[in-house]
């Protein structure tokens, strides 16, 4: 099979993988046009329209972490929920009015305690709960996350602002085409008597990933 | 050597870079064009990624992301038949030449 590639790019190495900030839009490159080129021949056999096309990309635009997080603040806040939520995920989600698609592939919720600590990667490529979480970050993509999340998780969590103490278990857990892990982080201190909402303020993208624990009261009120 | 999918078996010291991109508009078309041919039966996630995995390593570790991605999407819609090569490769060069 002959695999395309760009002719004549010229850029060699992985220090190319992501570059934050990068617009490619100024120009289409190699890519962009091919890309162009597959939907125009997609809609003129009519396979797909480009309604349709324009229509997934705002439902993939609406999806973010606040989904995530309104799951997480209902677990915290109703422990019947969170059983549920635990043992049979789907289950629990169309209780909060979540119907996921066909195509969504399985999900597991893990639970992190002052005991054990989960981190999730995808070693392969970028698997994630993106019904509930929305695009992965570009950092959950890059080849250094994935590498470093199975060889130094603790040191990968701590680079991102969390120490774990010695005595707390880390499993790492990697994502397949099959199956994708969201993390329960552990209810901050303090928090007693929030209402769901204020909860799921305190639940960060990062914090579902398992590379922080969720936000203080008093760093939420700070900003 | 490990495969290219194979970070795991490819250790780095490098820091994680943390910075966010701006997804242009064509990306978002490539995640919804993926996406769509999803609902149709047209496009698996595993199938998918045994194409992004069959890129050769430098054109793999050269490519951005979404680029990945579109490498993948053209030897699906190829071996499935849905276009061919010389449709694309027309249409790739029209859409070019018309800038």
């Amino acid at each position: 099979m002959t695999i395309p590639h760009a002719p004549g790019n010229g850029h060699g190495g992985h220090d190319h993988e992501e570059h934050p900030g990068m617009a490619h839009d100024e120009e289409l490159g190699y890519y962009a046009v091919r890309a162009k080129a597959m939907e125009a021949l997609l809609v003129q056999k009519g396979i797909c329209s480009p309604d349709e096309i324009q229509g997934m990309v705002d439902r993939l635009e609406a999806r973010s972490p606040s989904d995530g997080a309104r799951v997480v603040a209902r677990a915290w806040a109703d422990p019947a929920f969170k059983s549920l939520l635990l043992s049979d995920p789907e289950a629990a989600l169309v209780q909060l009015g979540y119907s996921l698609p066909e195509t969504t592939p399985k999900l597991d919720v893990v639970e992190n305690t002052n005991e054990l600590h989960h981190l999730v990667v995808c070693t392969l490529c970028s698997c994630y709960p993106r019904a509930l979480l929305g695009r992965p970050p570009d950092w959950y993509k890059s080849l250094a996350y994935r590498s470093r999340a199975v060889v130094d998780p603790r040191g990968v969590i701590s680079e991102f602002g969390l120490d774990l103490a010695d005595d707390v278990e880390v499993r790492v857990l990697d994502s397949t085409a099959d199956l994708r892990y969201l993390v329960l982080p552990r209810r901050p201190e303090g928090t007693e008597g929030m209402s769901e909402e204020e909860l799921a303020g305190l639940v960060t993208r990062d914090s579902m990933i398992g590379v922080t624990d969720a936000r203080s009261p008093q760093a939420a009120h700070s900003g | 050597m490990p495969q290219v999918h194979d970070r795991g078996g490819w250790p780095t010291d490098e820091p994680i870079n943390q910075e966010e991109h701006i997804l242009s508009d064509w990306e978002r078309r490539v995640d919804a064009m993926h996406n769509v041919l999803s609902e149709k039966g047209l496009r698996r996630t595993d199938e998918m990624r045994r194409a992004i995995e069959s890129l050769d390593p430098a054109t793999y570790e050269a490519c951005s992301y979404y680029e990945r991605w579109t490498a993948a999407l053209e030897i699906l819609l190829l071996e499935k038949g849905v276009i061919s090569r010389e449709e694309l490769d027309g249409k790739f060069e029209e859409i070019r030449d018309r800038g």
